[in-house]
């Protein structure tokens, strides 16, 4: 095969790669930031993900037929998600996290494990008393066109440029992209710009030196469990405007890849969670199409490799990682406090 | 009015069985259908026990002539295999019942043909698919139904013949189901000489952007997938997003009214599924038919009502020539099950109908549905055959 049908698809798989990975990088977010103040692996966050991807759905679909300009309504349907995703996070830390603070570390993992069974049963159920189990967004007209295809519009240029080079991109994989990079960049600013994101920051360090400094711990505790939630929720719009049908139980297999990039980048580390969601993203993607180099490159073994191998490409990732730098790409081992 | 005419009739009747006087003696045979009569699925059985009846009405003449007074004794299954396993059983202690026709569920079929086998009743299904239902080699059992294994060659022959594809490319969801479905097409495609330029399972659900890019790569006259609506709805959603309009084909788990709002109505066109279940109009002499079905009933019939009543016709004929075999008088329940099994019926609205020896139909018939802008049509049918002769 030529090198300039190859070049285009290789080009396509990554930038496919790489929207992916910015869901996964928020979603990782907010497993990240929970860990990095309670030591925590919050396995309920999948579902308060999912949580935001149907509120979304709601969104679109009682505006389905409102005039209301497209855009206005995707705004509606994130601000909804992070808002209810966020108190609900708020709400299982107060409830099911909190009593348990001084318990041995296998016992919120556990509860956590069991929220996540609760509300994702407690989704299904509320969607089925309107008779719905998938869920299939109802996007405004345009979102899923070919970016910048109308001829004559001022980015008709670029969309050109990107046809003649063989790339495909959605409207809506650009909206993704933006809503991903303006949240990373409101986040970046909360927490490291403000008295807010300095006390978390103080709280992630040293619980309990930051509380004789006068912060209230549980308070920053609640804050991170809002601003993580309020993530997921923006995360679960995304991905069901990017992959159109998601139900109750769609919120595992991205959360447990999220996760897994959380710990590749480092765990507690924001960078490292968006590093980390970027490259699994494209890793996963890669390994999807790997069996079609196998013809190519004369490497029979390779056509073996289909799609099905994705979703493990990114653990066997993970566990290369965890031998050769256990703390992940960009975490910081705690010696100092020997 | 109405009363009164009952009324007429009734006495009318009663009068004719006193004149017969010893002719009164006149010998009833019942048939019964199993089906969902509540529940759910009523809607589906009720068709089957209408299309049944309507076909008693038409057969009571003849009945009559031999001297016979024939009945129908239509039961409720609820589509569940404990309470149709104890209609058989109370079928089975009528001595007037000679032939049952039912169910609408494989579920229920498998065990109430079991329960009525000892007492030598013939079932004539109009509906069950599952491999199981005539591969344990009952006696009973026949059915005038394709076989769920007929999907595979009959989706590869669509794709070869109707699509004149070239190259394939086939999916499958990783589930016993999808898996051998696709396996069989597979199968069938390399033997017609049909290039595979790819053949993977997925258990994905959301992203399926690597399996597109490698689709538009190696660009396929057609695609089968097989699987569940609610991934392949995904899938096809992704694959018409990134400006690909290459035919999907796939088995029954693609026949759900939910497959075109997951694809979205702009992207629901070239898509194509096998399915057992005829809609109406893939029955060219099912004109009069169905409108007798809607003056008796009031109701519009479907698919399942006119494989009901081909399968009442298929055991009504049955008894009669078993009676005629048996010298005008009325047949045993053995007598009966021989002599379905190894008739021919013609001029049924699904075409002719012979059984196989373990009861399979030997030309069934697929179904193949369009789907155009969101709209499920039949496209075309396709005769199938069971594995064994």
């Amino acid at each position: 095969m030529e090198l300039s049908v190859l070049l285009p698809f290789i080009v396509n798989v990554i930038i496919g790669g790489l929207v992916l990975g910015f869901v996964y990088a928020i979603i990782a977010l907010g497993y990240t930031m929970v860990y990095g103040v309670l030591q925590l692996i919050n396995f309920a966050h999948s579902e308060v993900f999912i949580t935001g991807a149907v509120v979304g759905f709601e969104i679109f679909r009682i505006l389905e037929n409102s005039a209301m300009n497209g855009y206005l309504k995707l705004l509606l349907a994130l601000v909804a998600a992070m808002i209810v995703s966020g108190l609900l996070n708020v709400l299982i830390e107060r409830l099911a996290y909190r009593p348990l603070r001084g318990a041995p570390r296998l016992v919120p993992l556990i509860t956590a494990i069991g929220v996540s069974l609760i509300l994702q049963d407690t989704l299904r159920f509320l969607e089925g008393l309107q008779g719905r189990f998938d869920l299939t967004y109802t996007l405004p007209a345009g979102f899923g066109n070919k970016f910048c295809a109308a001829e004559g519009s001022t980015c008709a240029p670029l969309g050109n440029f990107l046809r003649t080079i063989g790339v495909d991109v959605q409207l809506k994989d650009v909206i993704l992209v933006v809503v991903a990079l303006v949240s990373l960049s409101v986040l970046n600013y909360v927490v490291n710009r403000t008295r807010l994101g300095k006390a978390i920051r103080a709280v992630s360090q040293d619980r309990v030196t930051a509380g004789l400094m006068g912060i209230d711990s549980n308070r920053m505790i609640s804050a991170t469990f809002l601003i993580g939630g309020a993530l997921g929720g923006v995360s679960g719009v995304l991905f069901g405007m990017k992959f159109g049908t998601i139900n109750a139980y769609s919120g595992f297999d991205p959360g447990i890849i999220a996760f897994t990039a959380a710990v590749l980048g480092g765990i507690g580390s924001i960078p490292g969670a968006v590093l980390g969601g970027l490259l699994l993203g494209v890793i996963q993607n890669l390994i999807g199409v790997t069996n079609i180099f196998g013809n190519l490159l004369g490497l029979a073994n390779l056509e073996t490799i289909d799609a099905s191998y994705s979703k493990i490409g990114p653990f066997i990732v993970l566990v290369l990682i965890l031998i050769f730098k256990p703390t992940g790409l960009l975490g910081k081992s705690n010696v100092e406090k020997v | 009015m109405k009363k009164i005419a009952t009324k007429t009739a009734l006495s009318l009747s009663v009068l004719a069985a006193l004149a017969l006087g010893t002719a009164s003696a006149q010998t009833t045979i019942k048939i019964a259908t199993i089906s969902p009569l509540s529940g759910g699925q009523s809607n589906l059985g009720t068709q089957i026990r209408n299309g049944v009846q309507l076909a008693v009405n038409e057969y009571a003449a003849q009945f009559k002539k031999a001297g016979f007074n024939l009945q129908l004794v239509p039961y409720d299954d609820q589509a569940d295999p404990a309470t149709g396993t104890a209609a058989a059983r109370k079928i089975a202690a009528d001595n007037q019942i000679l032939a049952v026709v039912g169910t609408l569920n494989s579920g229920v079929a498998i065990p109430a043909s079991a329960a009525l086998l000892p007492s030598n009743l013939v079932m004539v299904s109009p509906a069950n698919t599952a491999n199981q239902v005539t591969d344990r080699g009952l006696a009973n059992m026949n059915r005038i139904v394709a076989r769920d294994d007929s999907q595979g060659p009959a989706g590869a022959n669509f794709i070869t013949d109707t699509l004149k594809a070239k190259k394939a490319y086939v999916l499958n969801d990783k589930t016993a189901y999808g898996e051998g479905l696709a396996a069989e097409v597979e199968k069938a495609l390399k033997a017609k000489g049909v290039t595979i330029s790819g053949s993977e399972g997925t258990e994905e659900k959301s992203d399926f952007s690597s399996i597109v890019a490698k689709i538009k790569l190696t660009k396929p006259d057609a695609i089968y997938f097989g699987g569940i609506y609610n991934q392949i709805g995904v899938f096809i959603k992704q694959l018409r997003g990134a400006g690909i309009n290459t035919p999907v084909v796939g088995g029954d788990g693609l026949d759900s009214s939910e497959l075109p709002v997951i694809i979205g109505k702009a992207g629901a066109n070239n898509v194509y599924y096998t399915t057992v279940a005829a809609p109406l109009e893939a029955l060219p002499a099912a004109k009069t038919f169905a409108a007798s079905f809607q003056k008796t009933f009031n109701t519009p019939a479907q698919g399942f009502g006119a494989f009901g009543y081909d399968a009442a016709k298929v055991t009504l004929q049955g008894i009669l020539d078993a009676a005629r075999a048996n010298g005008g008088k009325a047949p045993s329940r053995k007598q009966v099950l021989d002599t379905i099994r190894k008739g021919t019926y013609k001029g049924l609205l699904s075409g002719e109908v012979s059984f196989n020896s373990v009861g399979d139909r030997k030309a069934a018939t697929l179904y193949v549905i369009k789907l155009t802008a969101g709209k499920a049509e039949l496209e075309t049918s396709l005769a199938v055959k069971p594995p064994k002769n």
